[in-house]
């Protein structure tokens, strides 16, 4: 087959909206993936109320709380850099977003203590101390690390996105002209913090 | 033989899409790192293709063992083993992937007069993440541990408990999974975006219609066996409990949030076909399509209902009597869009000027075997019958008639209809005219007897079978037969046609959707000039001056 060359023929393509829209309907995918652990929750929390209100008071509320307003903080952080680089301020959107992975990094270090602390106590899936307490417990706890667990795997990812955009701006391939990577990302964000509003009483607060 | 798009004449001499790629490379390179629509629908045909033919063979090689009771040719965890990589293969691999990867994305940007879609990289993606999940199920059989024999269910709490590789296998279709989702994301924001100016909703093409409803199931339903997986992968790694009865995980939610999927998935397989039907019987019939809003919005109708029946697949799961009847109506109601479309079909033909070209042979299969299939699902969707056929060859033989009468039929008749197109090249019509023949003989001989064996409680899956159903079973292999010789007669005459055959002109059928008049194979841009959409999608009335020009 003779290929042969000729890029310049092709159209570049930008369309804004439709990143966005893509990028929405992707998050839609997201808060469906969560959904299905709610479900789970929702079912396991009705057929053992009192046995998840007493697994939820081992939890470290006080740490739990810090996280959430970590979190929340973030957000808004994520959202000042965009903003400052609609603006045209290169450089307070790349502070915003130095404070923003600041943030994720701060969540994930008390992440880290509360699981460690948990681990020493003996409570970890499959562990004797666990299996020996009663199902709604193991239950419980069991949701509590893969939930938790999948919501942390997401700051990460998240984190990385937000490290590429740093470069980005940098780069000057994110610019106050062309800016729709920022914003997606700022989007993704924000899910990851809603998330954690809904992780948060559901396996904190109500106890 | 100028062609206009909306009076702009095209330019012939304008190289092909083989002949001129989106990347400076040249090549096999061209094709692995193109962001070209047409490329990728080409490069997953390559794929999908090769797969179809491995689920067949395996298939050949169950009906084969099967054909005498006990031990023909492979023991019985052999055929375990078997019968769940033809599962995985031919849903994850072929029939969910096939139509909308293919077709669709060959297409869809052609019908709505776009360049291409709209994220041309993530699509390329889409392909490579499609490969590694291919990939994954193929290196989980020689791992040791050996091939997953759970089934295609992967039911708890077997699939905890089994010690094949379950956990690869699985992640393998978590990973098809995802690039699902991404082509379920490209199409529907290409069909918001990319449409030419013009081109309102309802002048969309049927087949853009049925893909953007295929697009929304898979966004909305994937993410859900996708944690579903995730969480059985975690229960094998780590024993959290949440599906193992001894820990109090409930097995039954798992199937629910299984189904919740994998019911949706089933329409995600059919609605594209349907709209592969839709474009095929106007252009033989030469008239416009019956009722278009009705089949149009029959496609949302059914994405929206087949969401809500999933739990007809566990009447005898245990669940309460409140939850089976209610599932039981909503599985009767999902069976009114498809008959919305089927009667639309049929009203397009009446006084059609019918040109009985392979296409049209093949959509003609179509719906004597997927009338079979649909009716044959109400016989299961009822409680009573439900409970003396579950689980049974009539279940098996139910959703061939629908997955491979159905969309099976439908991939080789949108193979027959846009071949000309895709390649330039033309087949022999008269060889393709034989292979549909062939193809209802050895189809009907291979599953009929399947529903009359699984009525008389032939169980689903089994090694081995009492000798009153070896004649049956004979029948069925012999039928098997026929069908996989058919399909390798296909993959013949149509790579002869690839090599050798006839050029083929832009528009050999008499379509007057939009890939009709552009070159076959169409140029990289696919249109010279975005055309401007004046005339409903199917108006005859221009096939004149389309010739004439």
């Amino acid at each position: 087959m003779n290929s042969y060359t000729d890029a310049a023929v092709h159209h570049v393509h930008r369309d804004d909206a439709g990143a966005k829209m893509g990028m929405w309907l992707f998050l839609f995918t997201e808060v469906l993936l969560f959904g299905g652990m709610f479900l789970v929750y929702a079912v396991y929390r009705y057929q053992h109320p009192d046995q998840f209100r007493l697994a939820a008071m081992e939890l470290n509320t006080g740490i739990g709380t810090l996280n959430t307003i970590i979190l929340l903080t973030s957000s808004l952080t994520m959202a000042l850099s965009i903003a400052s680089l609609q603006k045209g301020n290169r450089f307070l959107s790349m502070t915003m977003l130095s404070v923003t992975l600041l943030f994720a990094l701060m969540f994930m270090v008390n992440k880290y203590f509360e699981w460690s602390a948990k681990f020493s106590h003996g409570i970890y899936p499959g562990s004797p101390e666990l299996v020996n307490k009663p199902n709604g417990e193991i239950l419980f706890f069991g949701l509590y690390y893969v939930m938790t667990g999948l919501h942390a795997l997401h700051v990460l990812v998240g984190m990385i996105i937000l490290t590429f955009m740093f470069v980005f701006i940098k780069r000057n391939k994110v610019t106050s002209e062309n800016y729709v990577k920022l914003d997606n990302s700022g989007l993704y964000w924000h899910l990851v913090d809603l998330i954690w509003i809904f992780l948060f009483p559901l396996f904190y607060l109500i106890q | 033989m100028a062609d206009t798009v909306a009076g702009l004449p095209v330019q012939h001499a304008e190289k092909s899409f083989y002949q001129q790629s989106t990347n400076k490379y040249s090549g096999i390179l061209s094709w692995l790192l193109t962001t070209d629509h047409k490329r990728i629908g080409i490069m997953y045909l390559a794929a999908i293709g090769f797969f179809f033919f491995v689920g067949a063979v395996i298939g050949l090689l169950m009906r084969l063992e099967l054909i005498a009771p006990g031990r023909q040719i492979m023991d019985a965890q052999t055929y375990n083993s078997f019968f769940t990589l033809h599962g995985v293969i031919m849903i994850f691999l072929f029939i969910i992937p096939g139509l909308p990867a293919i077709f669709g994305n060959f297409f869809l940007p052609i019908q709505i007069g776009a360049r291409d879609v709209a994220f041309p990289r993530l699509n390329l993606l889409s392909w490579y993440i499609y490969m590694i999940g291919a990939a994954l199920v193929l290196v989980s059989l020689f791992l040791p541990g050996g091939p997953i024999d759970t089934g295609w269910t992967f039911y708890i709490p077997y699939s905890v408990r089994s010690t094949t590789n379950v956990s690869m296998a699985i992640f393998a279709a978590f990973v098809l999974g995802f690039s699902s989702i991404l082509t379920g994301i490209n199409f529907v924001t290409t069909t918001h975006r990319l449409r030419a100016p013009g081109m309102s909703f309802f002048k969309m093409p049927l087949f853009v219609w049925a893909t953007y409803a295929t697009a929304w199931i898979q966004i909305i339903a994937t993410p859900v066996i996708g944690i579903t997986i995730l969480l059985v992968i975690i229960e094998r790694l780590f024993g959290v409990g949440i599906f193992d009865p001894a820990l109090g995980g409930d097995p039954i939610l798992f199937q629910h949030m299984f189904w919740i999927y994998s019911h949706p998935a089933v329409y995600i397989m059919i609605l594209p076909a349907m709209g592969v039907v839709s474009e095929i019987i106007p252009t033989f019939a030469r008239r416009t399509i019956f009722g278009y809003k009705a089949i149009a919005m029959s496609s949302l109708a059914i994405a929206f209902v087949g969401y809500l029946v999933w739990a007809h697949h566990m009447f005898t799961s245990g669940m309460s009597d409140t939850a089976r009847w209610i599932f039981s109506l909503l599985t009767f109601i999902v069976a009114l869009p498809s008959g919305v479309k089927i009667f639309n079909w049929v009203a397009t033909m009446y006084k059609g000027s019918i040109d009985p070209q392979p296409p049209f042979l093949w959509v003609m299969n179509f719906i004597f075997l997927f009338s079979i299939g649909g009716l044959t699902g109400l016989v299961l969707g009822s409680l009573a019958t439900n409970i003396h056929l579950h689980d049974t060859y009539f279940v098996v033989a139910h959703f061939h008639y629908v997955m491979f009468g159905g969309t099976g039929t439908i991939f080789f008749a949108a193979m027959h209809y846009w071949f000309p197109k895709m390649f330039g090249k033309m087949y022999n019509i008269k060889l393709a005219r034989i292979a549909v023949l062939l193809f209802f003989v050895g189809f009907n001989l291979l599953y009929f007897p399947k529903f009359i064996m699984g009525y008389m409680g032939m169980p689903r899956r089994y090694y081995d079978y009492l000798p009153q159903f070896e004649a049956l079973q004979e029948i069925s292999t012999v039928g098997s037969w026929i069908v996989v010789g058919t399909l390798f007669f296909i993959l013949g005459y149509l790579i002869h046609a690839l090599l050798k055959g006839k050029k083929a002109t832009s528009n050999p059928w008499g379509g007057v959707t939009l890939e009709w008049h552009i070159a076959s194979p169409p140029s990289m841009e696919n249109f010279a000039e975005i055309p401007t959409v004046t005339r409903e999608p199917y108006d005859f009335s221009q096939l004149k001056e389309m010739k004439n020009e």
